[in-house]
C-alpha cells in the first residue's frame, strides 16, 4: 500500500516553484496569515492603528517586490515560471503595484473608518490580503486554472468584506447579493474553461496560443462558446454591462472603505484576466471577439453614464461611475492593439487612486452607521470641511476628464487608440459620455459648493434637461422663469463638524497630489503603461 | 496631388526670448497659473485681502509682460515669434510649444489687460479668496490658448478654461447662475468632444502619411494630404466647437443666460475673452488647417455669420434686460466677424482680428460699466432705469465713448476694423457685406437706445436715492480700456504692422493650396 504510494508520487512531478517570482503574492499571503496568527494567540487589544499599520507594512513589502520584479523583466525580459503557470511580465508586474497600491491606500482608509464604526479587528485586514493576493494571481495567471484560483480567492475574501459591516442591513445584502451572483458568475467561468480545455486540450494560456496557431479548427462552436463565458465571468467582475447589475446595489450597501477596495482590485484584477485571456490565448481569434468587446464597451459606457444621471445617492452614482470608467477600459481593449492596452493600463492605473481617494472622502462624509450617502447630504460640504470638498472636487474633475489631471489622459489614451484603430463611432460614443459624466460630477461638485439651503440647483437640473430636450436654438429664453429664493445662510444648522483621520487625510492627499503632479507630468506613468504591453506575448 | 505637397511651405518659427532674458511666454502663461495654485493653497481664508493684492499684482504684472512682448514683436514677418518647444508626452509626440504671431500677439495682449481690469474693477464680497483663485487660473488657462503652438495642448488650456468659468458664473452670478453655469459648460464641452476626436483623427492621419505622430500645429498645418472630404468632416469637428464657443448661430442659446447670469467680472471675461478664443479658433485651425474644407463650406460659415448679425440685433431690440439685451448684440457682432473671416480676403481677415481685439477692449469696459450700471439700480431691467445723466455725467460720458467705439464711429477702434472688415468682404461676397452692413446699422440702434434708456429721461423711481458717479475704482479699471479704444482707433499702424503679415500668409496658404482645386475662389482671394 505505502509502496503504491510511494510510486505514485514519483509519478506525480511537483514542478519546480520560482518563488521569488510569486514574492508578491506570497508576502500578503504570509502577512495574513501572521496577523490570523498573532491576534489569536495575543491576549492583549494592541494599540489602535496596530493592524493597518502592519497591513502598510506588509503592502509596501509586497510593491517593493512587485517593483524588484519589474526590474527584473526590464533588464531580462519577461519569462514563465511555475510550470509555465505563473507569467512574470511587465504586463503582471504593473498589475502587481497596482493592487499593492490598492491595498496600501485602502487599509489606510479602512482604519479610520473601522475605528469609528467600532469594527476594528485583525478580520477586515486578513481579508483584504487575502483578497489582493487573489487578484494578484489573477494578474499573473498564465493558466486558466490559476486564474480561476486567483478570482476565487479575491471574491471570496470580498464577498465576506461586503458583509463586513454586521449592523448594516444594507451590508448583509449586499454581501449576499455579491455571493449569490458572484458564484454564478465563477460558475460560468468555469464552465468556459471546461469548454476550452475540450476544444484545444490545455488550460495554459500560451498552449492554447500555440495549438491554435498551428490547427485549423473547422468547427469551432464549443470554443467560442467557451470563449464567451469566460468573457462573461469576466465581464462579470469588471462590472461590464449587461453583467453590471450587482454593482449599484454592493457599491451602496458595503462598508465604504470596501467599496472603494472593490471598485479598485477587483476591477483592475477582472480587467488582468481579461486582457491575459484573450490577448495572450485567443489573440489569433480576435476577430471573433473583438465584435463582442466592442458591443459590451459601449453598453458599458452607455449604461454607466445614463444611470449615474438619475442617482441620488452617492455611492450608487459613485457605482454608475465607475460602470462607464469600465466602458472606457473596454474601449482601450476593443482597439485590440498595443496603444489599446496600454491605454487601458493607464487608465486603470490612475482610476484607483481617484476611486479609492473618492470613496475615502465618501466614507468620512458617511458619518457614523455609515448612512449619509444622499447627495443632500453633500451639500454646503465646502464650508464644513474645506479640504474634503476640495479635494473631492479635484478627484471627479478627474473622473470628468478635466485636463491637467491623470483623468483627461486617461480618457484621451483610450479614445486615441480608438480613434487609431479606425472605431470612430466607439470614440465619439466614449466622448459622449464624457459629456454626461461631466453633468453629474459636476452637479454633485455644485451642491458641495453650494449654500446648505435653497432648492436652487435642484430646479436647475430640471430646467437643464427640460431645455435641452426644447431647445432647437429658436428660443430667445428659456422656459418661464424660475422664482428662486438663494438664501446665503451664513448660519450652518447642519450636522456637527467632520472629523477626518489622519490616516484617510493622509490618503486623500496622495491620491490627490497622484492625481494633478501626474496629470501634469504624465510622462512616467505614460511610459510604465507602455512598457507594461510591450512585454505581453 | 504632389503638387499640392510641394506647395505647402513651412511657416517660419522663431525660437528665442526676443531680448528679454527669460522665455516670456512660458512666463505669461505659467505666472498666473502659479499664483493660482499659491492662492488656493496658501491664502488663510480669513484673509480676503492678501489674495486680492495677489489678484491685483500678478495680473497687472501679466499684462506689463504681455504688452512688452507685443511691442517688442517684430513687424514685417509672418511667423511664429518668441518661440519654445519642449518635449512633453513623447509616446504621444506631444509637446509643450508656444509662440506667437500677428494673429495672436494682440490677442494675449487684450486678454492679458482684461483681466487685471475684471479683477480689479468688478470685485466680489463673497468668498473673495476663491474668486481670484478661479480668475487667475482661467487666464492662465485663456493665455495658454491663444499661445499654445501644439493641438493637444491648445485642447488642454481650452478644456481648462471651463471649470473655472463655470465657477465664475456658477458661484457668483445671478439667481439663476447654477442653471445658466451648467449649461455654459455642458455646451461648450460637448462642442470641443467632437474637436477632440478631430483633432485624433488628424494626428493620425499625419501619422499614417508621414511615418511619425505630432500634434505640432505647424506640421499639421503644412501637411497637406487629406482629402477635401476628410478635410470636410475634420473641419466640422473643430468648427462645432469654435462655434459653441464664439457663439456662431444656432449654436449661441447658452450666452444670453451666461452672460445675464454671470458677475461683472464674469461677465467681462467671457465677452471680453472668451468669444475671441471661439473665432481664434476659427481662424487657426479652421482655416488654416483645412484651406480647402473651409473654402467649401465657406458659404455655410458666412450664411450662418449672417442669419447670426441679423438675429442677434433683432432678438437684442425686443429685450428689456440690460446685460441679456447686450448679451445677444454679441452674437450679431461675432457675426460680423465670422463674415469677415470667411470672405478669403486678406483686409476681411485682418480686419477680423482687429475686430477681435476691438471687441475684447469694447466689450469688456461695456460690461464693466453696465455692471456699474446695474449696481446703481439695482436691477438690471431697463424699463426701470433712466436719468442716470444727471447724477453721474462721467459714466454718461464714459458710456457714451465706448457705445461709440462698438457701433464703429470713425476716430475709435470699431471703425478701423469694421471698415477693413467690410471692404475686404464686399471684394469677393458682396451680399454677406451687405447683410453685415445691416447689422452694423442694427447695432448703432441698439446700443443708442439702451443709452437713451439708461441716461436720459427721467429716474423712473423717485422714491430712490441719488445715485453716485461712477467711483475711482471702476474709473481706474476702465480707464485703461478707454485708452486703448482711443489708440486702436486714430493709430492704427502698429497693430496692422504686426496683425497683416500673419493674415496675409494665411490668405496665401489658402490661395496656393485651393488654386489647384477651386480656382474661381483662388481669384476672389487676390486683393
Amino acid at each position: 500500500m505505502i509502496h503504491t504510494l510511494l510510486l505514485a508520487t514519483q509519478v506525480l512531478h511537483a514542478p519546480h516553484v520560482d518563488y521569488v517570482a510569486i514574492l508578491p503574492e506570497l508576502i500578503l499571503i504570509g502577512g495574513a496569515l501572521l496577523l490570523m496568527l498573532g491576534s489569536s494567540l495575543s491576549s492583549s487589544r494592541p494599540a489602535p492603528g496596530t493592524w493597518s499599520g502592519f497591513t502598510v507594512v506588509v503592502a509596501a513589502a509586497s510593491i517593493g517586490a512587485s517593483w524588484y520584479l519589474w526590474d527584473q523583466v526590464s533588464r531580462h525580459g519577461p519569462q514563465e515560471t511555475v510550470h509555465n503557470a505563473v507569467a512574470v511580465d511587465g504586463f503582471s508586474t504593473l498589475f502587481l503595484i497596482l493592487i499593492g497600491v490598492a491595498l496600501l491606500l485602502g487599509s489606510l482608509v479602512a482604519d479610520g473608518y473601522l475605528r469609528r464604526e467600532g469594527l476594528d479587528g485583525p478580520e477586515f485586514y486578513v481579508l483584504a490580503m487575502l483578497s489582493g493576493a487573489g487578484g494578484m494571481f489573477m494578474s499573473v495567471a498564465n493558466d486558466l486554472i490559476v486564474v480561476f484560483l486567483g478570482l476565487e480567492t479575491l471574491s471570496i475574501a470580498l464577498y465576506v468584506l461586503a458583509g463586513y459591516h454586521t449592523r448594516r442591513k444594507e451590508s448583509s445584502e449586499a454581501a449576499i447579493k455579491y455571493f449569490v451572483l458572484g458564484a454564478f458568475s465563477s460558475a460560468i467561468f468555469l464552465y468556459g474553461i471546461a469548454l476550452v480545455y475540450g476544444a484545444t486540450g490545455s488550460t495554459n494560456l500560451v498552449s492554447i496560443a500555440t495549438y491554435l496557431s498551428q490547427n485549423v479548427i473547422v468547427t469551432n462552436g464549443i470554443l467560442l462558446a467557451g470563449i464567451a463565458m469566460l468573457i462573461v465571468g469576466l465581464g462579470f467582475k469588471v462590472a461590464a454591462a449587461p453583467f453590471h447589475n450587482w454593482s449599484p446595489d454592493v457599491y451602496q450597501g458595503s462598508p465604504t472603505p470596501v467599496t472603494g477596495y472593490m471598485a479598485a482590485v477587483a476591477k483592475a484584477a477582472g480587467f488582468a484576466g481579461l486582457l491575459r485571456v484573450l490577448f495572450s490565448a485567443f489573440g489569433s481569434m480576435r476577430t471573433d471577439w473583438q465584435p463582442v468587446i466592442v458591443v459590451l464597451a459601449a453598453l458599458t459606457l452607455v449604461v454607466g453614464a445614463v444611470g449615474a444621471m438619475v442617482q441620488t445617492d452617492v455611492k450608487r452614482l459613485l457605482a454608475y461611475s465607475s460602470i462607464n470608467h469600465a466602458g472606457f477600459v473596454l474601449v482601450g481593449l476593443a482597439a485590440a492593439t498595443t496603444a489599446g492596452i496600454s491605454g487601458s493600463l493607464y487608465y486603470l492605473f490612475t482610476y484607483t487612486f481617484v476611486v479609492i481617494g473618492s470613496f475615502g472622502v465618501v466614507s468620512v462624509v458617511g458619518r457614523h452607521g455609515d448612512g449619509r450617502h444622499q447627495l443632500e447630504d453633500y451639500r454646503g460640504l465646502a464650508r464644513r470641511n474645506p479640504f474634503l470638498a476640495a479635494v473631492f472636487a479635484l478627484l471627479l474633475l478627474a473622473q470628468s476628464g478635466v485636463p491637467f489631471t491623470t483623468g483627461f489622459l486617461a480618457k484621451f489614451y483610450v479614445i486615441s487608440s480608438a480613434v487609431q484603430a479606425r472605431s470612430y463611432p466607439l470614440a465619439i460614443l466614449s466622448i459622449l459620455t464624457a459629456v454626461v459624466g461631466a453633468y453629474y460630477y459636476l452637479r454633485l461638485i455644485f451642491i458641495m459648493y453650494s449654500s446648505p439651503a435653497g432648492e436652487a440647483e435642484a430646479v436647475a437640473v430640471e430646467l437643464m434637461i427640460t431645455d435641452v430636450a426644447v431647445s432647437t436654438g429658436a428660443g430667445t429664453t428659456l422656459v418661464e422663469e424660475v422664482d428662486e429664493v438663494v438664501v446665503l445662510a451664513e448660519t450652518e444648522a447642519g450636522p456637527p463638524e467632520l472629523e477626518v483621520p489622519t490616516s484617510t487625510a493622509l490618503v486623500l492627499t496622495l491620491t490627490g497630489l497622484f492625481t494633478v503632479a501626474f496629470g501634469l507630468v504624465p510622462g512616467t506613468i505614460v511610459n510604465f503603461a507602455h512598457q507594461a504591453t510591450l512585454l505581453v506575448h | 496631388m504632389s503638387s499640392v505637397l510641394a506647395a505647402a511651405s513651412t511657416i517660419p518659427f522663431s525660437t528665442g526670448t526676443g531680448g528679454f532674458g527669460f522665455p516670456i511666454l512660458p512666463a505669461i502663461v505659467v505666472l498666473p497659473a502659479i499664483a493660482a495654485a499659491a492662492v488656493a493653497l496658501f491664502v488663510p481664508r480669513h484673509r480676503p485681502d492678501v489674495a486680492k493684492v495677489v489678484g491685483a499684482v500678478i495680473s497687472v504684472a501679466v499684462a506689463g509682460l504681455a504688452i512688452a512682448m507685443a511691442v517688442r514683436f517684430r513687424t514685417g514677418t509672418p511667423g511664429y515669434q518668441f518661440g519654445v518647444e519642449h518635449s512633453w508626452i513623447s509616446a504621444f509626440g506631444i509637446q509643450w510649444k508656444l509662440g506667437v504671431d500677428g494673429i495672436s500677439v494682440f490677442l494675449v495682449t487684450v486678454t492679458a489687460v482684461v483681466f487685471p481690469v475684471a479683477i480689479l474693477g468688478a470685485p466680489v464680497t463673497r468668498d473673495p479668496k476663491s474668486y481670484v483663485g478661479w480668475m487667475l487660473l482661467l487666464e492662465a488657462a485663456c493665455l495658454g490658448s491663444f499661445l499654445a503652438l501644439d493641438v493637444f495642448l491648445f485642447f488642454l488650456f481650452f478644456e481648462l478654461t471651463l471649470p473655472p468659468m463655470y465657477m465664475l458664473i456658477g458661484r457668483w452670478g445671478g439667481p439663476k447662475r447654477s442653471y445658466a453655469a451648467l449649461k455654459f459648460f455642458l455646451y461648450t464641452f460637448a462642442g470641443s468632444a467632437l474637436m477632440l476626436i478631430s483633432l485624433l483623427v488628424l494626428a493620425y492621419l499625419h501619422d499614417r502619411t508621414y511615418g511619425h505622430l505630432t500634434f505640432d500645429v505647424i506640421a499639421l498645418t503644412t501637411q497637406q494630404h487629406l482629402s477635401t472630404d476628410t478635410g470636410i468632416l475634420l473641419f466640422l469637428g473643430f468648427a462645432i466647437a469654435f462655434a459653441v464657443k464664439v457663439p456662431v448661430f444656432p449654436f449661441h442659446t447658452w450666452l444670453p443666460d451666461a452672460q445675464a447670469e454671470a458677475s461683472t467680472g464674469g461677465s467681462i471675461v467671457l465677452a471680453a475673452v472668451m468669444f475671441n478664443l471661439g473665432t481664434y479658433g476659427l481662424v487657426r485651425f479652421c482655416l488654416e488647417m483645412f484651406p480647402r474644407a473651409a473654402v467649401a463650406l465657406a458659404p455655410l460659415m458666412l450664411t450662418l455669420g449672417a442669419v447670426g448679425i441679423v438675429y442677434g440685433f433683432l432678438v437684442a431690440v425686443v429685450q428689456t434686460d440690460l446685460k441679456r439685451m447686450i448679451a445677444y448684440t454679441l452674437v450679431g457682432d461675432l457675426g460680423v466677424i465670422v463674415v469677415g473671416l470667411f470672405a478669403f480676403t486678406r483686409q476681411g481677415l485682418s480686419g477680423g482680428v482687429y475686430q477681435m481685439v476691438n471687441h475684447g477692449v469694447s466689450m469688456g469696459a461695456m460690461f464693466l460699466l453696465i455692471g456699474v450700471v446695474v449696481d446703481r439700480f439695482g436691477t438690471g431691467d431697463l424699463r426701470r432705469m433712466g436719468g442716470l445723466q444727471s447724477n453721474a455725467p462721467l459714466m454718461a460720458a464714459l458710456f457714451m465713448v465706448v457705445t461709440l467705439s462698438v457701433v464703429g464711429v470713425p476716430g475709435l477702434n470699431g471703425f478701423i476694423g469694421e471698415f477693413l472688415l467690410l471692404i475686404g468682404t464686399f471684394v469677393t461676397h458682396r451680399w454677406w457685406a451687405v447683410a453685415a452692413t445691416v447689422g452694423v446699422i442694427l447695432a448703432a440702434l441698439v446700443f443708442l437706445w439702451a443709452y437713451q434708456q439708461i441716461f436720459h429721461g427721467q429716474p423712473k423711481e423717485r422714491d430712490r436715492p441719488a445715485m453716485a458717479d461712477i467711483g475711482r475704482r471702476e474709473l481706474l479699471a476702465v480707464a485703461p480700456l478707454v485708452v486703448l479704444i482711443v489708440i486702436l482707433g486714430v493709430y492704427p499702424r502698429p497693430f496692422l504692422d504686426r496683425i497683416n503679415p500673419s493674415a496675409n500668409r494665411i490668405i496665401a496658404h489658402v490661395s496656393a493650396l485651393t488654386n489647384q482645386a477651386e480656382p474661381a475662389v483662388a481669384t476672389g482671394a487676390r486683393p
